[in-house]
């Protein structure tokens, strides 16, 4: 079979592509400045930590990548057929492999040096940044307790004896921990981009996350795990403020008319979807137990480890 | 009363909504008009006798390829459906599907693209190739290759029957996690054709695992031990090991979640002492080796493609199959990697997250092998190669990403967004999806004895480049900023629909390039003689023995069981003369229905099962059975190809051959005559207006 | 013609060929167990306040099921050597005395069944019963699929006599009878004995 002879110069071909790449990228920076790239904007500890340890993999992965690519698209490009100017091996009757010992070591040397060095810094920052960890710092943690209904989000916050659904406020530089479970629900998964990585939320399970915000701001949140027709308006927004605005806020909820009673939890346990915000003056005591009971028959839960 | 007789159907399982109404539609005018066009040819016994009932590796290669093909075009609208919900659905809008249909809709897609279309072109392959490569006449059992293609056509029915009966699919995402796929929260029959649809294809697939393995490893032309086998067949076996290892797992769960639906046990509800993370864990570790059961057969495939177009062997070729097997065994040890977020502690996180990425090191070692191949050599730049190139770039970006959803506390900001699903689309797309597309243009010759249409094929692979790049470029910008998978709706204060609109107009440059891909197989059609393979079976100068044979090869692969002495069998047999053929009697299977009726019973047990019709539960396996005892017991199923039979044929089909060559050797053979778009548009149309014109449906 | 030489190299190619696709398929199937034996293990000690089965089993009637099994497993052994020196009668016998024996364990096996059941210990009580009855059920399957499979063998070696045919599948039998009596003896051991432990 004869080659076409009006083909287009490879070399063009490279330019074009890259041309292209490269529009596509300006076109998408365009389209998003302004726009909250949450995992690019990190506003508190742990998403700062998750974010450094994302460039650190994607720069060494890179570092590798771009030399081999770039090598192997300039080997296809050098060694076409229709490049005349070029030397090439004489040994294509070789059937056993035609190259030396040393060069396939390589092969296995560069990439196994790439991993190492992501899996040995990978390794400590897993134990540092485990969601169950507390976070060290000089201001007392706040507790929130988190129940995933359908499809809306429950907050109780047993010290300042309120409860909200759908929002939940945070002083800045205090580490919250959330102490999550599943009520009626699949897995769920609670996720505040800005803030850190998700975890998810089970029945019969507790998990512990823990959380910091360093800078003030309305912060979106929502569950990326799938559980049933209702959860793309499982969403929730997550304010931090300072640790004054957060009392003012928690007093202004507790004149809310409305308590989480026994009878109001039911309710809310109901499926129900896109559910507006919502504040409790105050809930009953044992929400919270009485749910980790109905599915363990104890109180304590399936500790994460 | 009832229910005895029809169990949980009733009039409202009918299709009574618009999208069942029109797939079912659907179904039966393609029913209506491939039964009118082969009743019209008078060919419905050789559809039975020649192509349904056939034990030939080739044709159910061939019949893979078609089912897949056609459910490629059914996922892919479905992945259409999804890019235009997604950029109509900001803010005010809520698109045109609802919540739920959306979930089906994409749990459909991805149990189709999976299953039914990745699937599908690997198994259509391993037949066709692997026998020819390794020297064989057919597979080890060709009744199970038979009964195991059936049982996938089962799935593809069961998968698309509840357009007729039921009118919903899943929408639990297409592995149905729990808790969500319990009777509690999934009442539906949904899901239960879902746990179906993959049970009689996991099951068909398992047998065909087991039959490949047993090929590979039994039945190789004398003098080709192990590591003188090319590379595609060591793709092809790494690929089946893994698959016949993990496929029960997938069969054992899919068990246990119809019982919780149905017999009411507690393995994976809420209540009752079930423990839902037990399912996550079994599904997973079935369903992380099952891509690598996908992309195994394609690195198989790129080492032989690099190897030939470069006109040189591999570079290191013990690398490549320590390579491959170094893929296969640590992918079944990294399933945890789909749920860092479930919360297992750092410990078994990290232990997980190394172990994925170690995988990344045979499969870089296998990129620097291809590279060093093609440095040096004497590269042609035919569709094979694009295919080869484009997957380097592509299949590069998920592996990098990969490495990145490796990290935990990376994943936990990455895990379900959509730069997870840019991540998988990267490798699927790129890597097994393209590794089928090489394939497919590299084994074209041999199929049909005549080369695609370059021209096309070109314009086809330059869509898929840009339409990836567009439709998948953004969704790893969406993932940074936080959108999750699977959302059929978004504030517009996330600033998401632009990019959004983005990838729907990828999406559509993707769907032309697969228009152009139909194209170009009509085309070549069309052409055909000018396309003419006139080499004799040997178009890309090839180094393995299915090169040796004419193209299309013979219903018996090869005269004579060639005798192997090195690598690259053919390449070097070729630097010697060709021994005069010396005939004898060839032993080959008989067709048989068995394989269609089994999956016939099989089906029926499945859809019995979803609706709860006992007594047809009972029958169709009591069917089962009895086809089988009868089959088992039936001593007659070879029959003897005697030597001057085989004489004969051999002669009569060398005749014609040159008599073909000879017609085609007057066509200029340059691929820029090769047809081109607006050329073939004109054919076509030309074709129904002269239909239209001179009334010619009268004949029919 | 193919001489009767070739035919012969032929059969016994693809009966090596056969028998070794069977060890893959029983290795498939032994994954399928694997798969229950871990939910077992996963399950076994969810019984939402019921009973365990330290106080559900008995440890004698166990005991009784295994020897019955690892008895016809020694008959099978038995009948196998029949068919390899071409004696008809007694390979109805072994195999007729192996299906008696299943029969047996079956019959003790759907009775602890039953009692359970009678006594409100069913597959939906909680998650440890649920996993016991697909356990040992699907195991008990599997005795029904093998006694099906020694009922029409025999019939047909009856029928047609004992060929070379007979024999390979006969030899396929006995491995998957073999392998039944294994798995059991992973369930008597994790499930009745680990009960206990």
């Amino acid at each position: 079979m004869e080659r076409s002879k009006n083909r287009l110069n490879p070399g063009w071909i490279g330019l074009i592509v890259a041309a292209g790449l490269a529009s596509l990228v300006l076109l998408v920076a365009y389209l998003v400045q302004g726009k909250n790239i949450a995992l690019f904007n990190p506003k508190g500890e742990i998403a700062q930590e998750q974010h450094s340890l994302m460039m650190f993999t994607v720069t060494v992965l890179f570092a590798v990548a771009i030399p081999t690519l770039s090598v192997a698209f300039f080997v296809a490009w050098k060694y076409r057929d229709t490049n005349t100017k070029t030397v090439r091996t004489t040994n294509a009757r070789v059937t056993g492999g035609s190259h030396s010992k040393y060069l396939v070591l390589l092969f296995w040397l560069i990439p196994t040096s790439g991993i190492i060095l992501i899996a040995s810094t990978m390794w400590p920052a897993t134990h540092r940044l485990a969601p169950q960890n507390s976070i060290t710092s000089d201001s007392k943690p706040l507790q929130i307790q988190v129940i995933s209904l359908r499809w809306k989000w429950l907050f109780i916050y047993p010290e300042q004896g309120i409860a909200t659904v759908n929002f939940v406020q945070i002083p800045v530089n205090t580490p919250v921990q959330f102490e999550m479970t599943a009520d009626e629900t699949p897995m769920s998964s609670f996720w505040i981009p800005n803030l850190g990585g998700q975890l998810y939320t089970m029945t019969s399970h507790v998990n512990r996350l823990n959380l910091i915000a360093d800078t003030a701001g309305d912060y979106p949140g929502s569950t990326p795990e799938i559980n049933g027709a209702g959860f793309t308006g499982m969403k929730f927004t997550a304010r931090a403020d300072t640790q004054t605005n957060f009392d003012q806020w928690v007093q202004q909820v507790k004149e809310s008319p409305n308590s989480l009673e026994i009878g109001t939890y039911e309710k809310l346990v109901e499926p129900s979807e896109n559910n507006p915000v919502a504040f409790y003056s105050g809930f009953n005591s044992n929400i919270f137990d009485n749910v980790i009971m109905k599915y363990t028959g104890t109180s304590e839960g399936h500790m994460d480890h | 009363m009832k229910e005895l007789l029809i169990g949980k159907l009733n009039w409202d399982a009918l299709p009574h909504e618009l999208f069942t109404i029109a797939g079912t539609l659907t179904i039966v005018l393609m029913g209506l008009v491939i039964a009118v066009v082969l009743t019209r040819t008078k060919r419905w016994k050789w559809l039975w006798n020649d192509w349904l009932t056939s034990v030939d590796p080739k044709k159910i290669g061939i019949m893979y390829f078609i089912a897949g093909g056609v459910m490629l075009v059914r996922g892919g609208l479905d992945a259409l459906m999804i890019w235009l919900q997604q950029a109509m659905s900001s803010g005010d809008s809520h698109g045109y599907l609802s919540s739920d249909h959306f979930q089906q809709i994409f749990t459909a897609h991805g149990n189709i693209m999976v299953f039914f279309v990745a699937m599908a072109f690997v198994f259509g392959l391993i037949n066709y190739i692997v026998p020819l490569q390794i020297g064989a006449r057919d597979l080890a059992s060709p009744l199970l290759n038979t009964l195991g293609f059936w049982l996938f056509v089962g799935g593809i029915i069961m998968v698309n029957m509840f357009f007729v009966f039921g009118g919903e699919y899943a929408a639990t995402g297409w592995l149905a996690v729990a808790p969500l796929s319990g009777k509690e929260f999934s009442p539906g029959v949904g899901v239960d054709y879902w746990i179906w649809s993959l049970m009689i294809s996991g099951i068909g697939t398992t047998f065909g695992a087991i039959n490949f393995i047993m090929t590979i490893l039994k039945m190789r032309a004398p003098g080709m031990t192990m590591m003188k086998m090319p590379l595609f067949t060591w793709g092809s076996l790494c690929s089946m090991v893994m698959a016949v290892s993990v496929f029960p797992l997938l069969t054992a769960t899919l068990f246990l979640v119809y019982f919780d639906r149905v017999l009411g046990t507690h393995f994976f509800t809420t209540l009752g002492g079930g423990d839902p993370m037990l399912y996550t864990n079994l599904i997973w570790m079935w369903g992380h080796p099952e891509v690598y059961v996908l992309i195994l057969p394609a690195f198989g495939v790129f080492s032989e493609v690099v190897s030939t177009f470069s006109r040189k062997a591999i570079a290191s070729y013990k690398s490549a199959v320590f390579g491959m097997m170094g893929v296969s065994a640590f992918a079944l040890s990294v399933w945890l990697h789909h749920f860092f977020t479930m919360g297992a502690g750092a410990d078994v996180n990290g232990f997980f997250g190394v172990m994925t990425m170690v995988i990344a090191i045979p499969t870089s070692a296998l990129v620097f092998n291809w590279i060093a191949t093609m440095y040096k050599g004497r590269i042609r730049f035919d569709t094979p190669m694009l295919w080869f190139l484009g997957f380097i770039a592509i299949f590069a970006i998920g592996g990098i990403t990969g490495v990145m959803l490796a990290v935990p506390p990376v994943d936990f900001q990455l895990h379900n967004s959509l730069f997870l699903v840019a991540h998988f689309h990267s490798t699927v797309i790129g890597g097994v999806l393209f590794g089928v597309f090489c394939a497919l243009s590299y084994w074209f010759p041999k199929f049909t004895g005549f080369r695609l249409n370059e021209r096309l094929g070109k314009y086809a692979f330059w869509c898929w480049i840009v339409g990836f790049c567009l439709s998948f470029g953004p969704m790893y910008v969406l993932g940074f900023m936080g959108a999750s998978r699977r959302l059929d709706h978004y504030d517009s204060s996330t600033g998401w629909q632009p990019l959004f609109i983005l990838m729907l107009i990828g999406g559509i440059v993707i769907a032309i390039g697969v228009a152009l891909q139909l194209a170009q197989i009509l085309a070549s059609f069309i052409q055909k003689k000018k396309l003419r393979d006139t080499t004799g079976g040997d178009i890309w100068d090839g180094r393995s023995l299915e090169w040796s044979t004419p193209s299309p090869a013979p219903f018996y692969n090869f005269t004579v069981i060639p005798h192997v002495s090195t690598r690259d069998a053919y390449f070097e047999m070729k630097q010697h003369s060709i021994p005069k053929i010396v005939y004898e009697d060839i032993h080959m299977p008989k067709n048989t229905a068995v394989g269609i009726y089994i999956s016939i019973f099989a089906t029926l047990a499945s859809f019995a099962f979803v609706w709860d019709i006992v007594w047809l539960i009972v029958a169709s396996i009591i069917g089962i059975i009895v086809t089988f005892v009868i089959r088992a017991f039936d001593e007659h199923t070879d029959y003897i190809l005697p030597a001057d039979e085989v004489q004969k044929l051999e002669e009569a089909q060398a005749k014609k051959t040159s008599a073909d060559d000879r017609a085609s050797a007057h066509m200029a053979n340059d691929t820029d005559d090769d047809m081109g778009l607006w050329e073939l548009i004109t054919i076509v149309v030309s074709f129904f207006l002269d239909i239209i014109r001179n009334k010619r449906w009268r004949k029919w | 013609m193919v001489g009767a030489h070739e035919l012969n190299h032929h059969e016994a190619e693809s009966d090596e060929r056969l028998a070794f696709g069977f060890w893959v398929y029983l290795m498939t199937d032994l994954l399928m167990f694997a798969v229950l034996f871990a939910v077992y293990a996963v399950l076994h000690g969810n019984t939402v306040g019921g009973e365990s089965g330290r106080e559900l089993f008995s440890l004698p009637l166990a005991l009784t099921e295994t020897i019955i099994l690892l008895t016809s497993s020694f008959t099978v052994g038995i009948g196998m050597i029949a068919a390899r020196q071409g004696k008809k009668s007694q390979v109805l016998l072994w195999f007729g005395i192996t299906f008696v024996l299943g029969l047996a364990f079956l019959g003790l096996e759907l009775r602890e069944f039953y009692t359970l059941i009678q006594d409100g210990h069913t597959m939906q009580s909680n998650a440890f019963l649920s996993s016991f009855f697909v356990l040992l059920g699907s195991h008990a399957i599997h005795i029904i699929v093998g006694l099906m499979w020694v009922a029409t063998i025999l019939f047909y070696i009856k029928k047609r006599g004992l060929n070379s045919h007979m024999v390979r599948k006969l030899t396929l039998l006995s491995l998957f009878w073999h392998f039944l009596d294994i798995v059991w003896i992973f369930i008597f051991t994790l499930v009745y004995l680990g009960a206990f432990v």
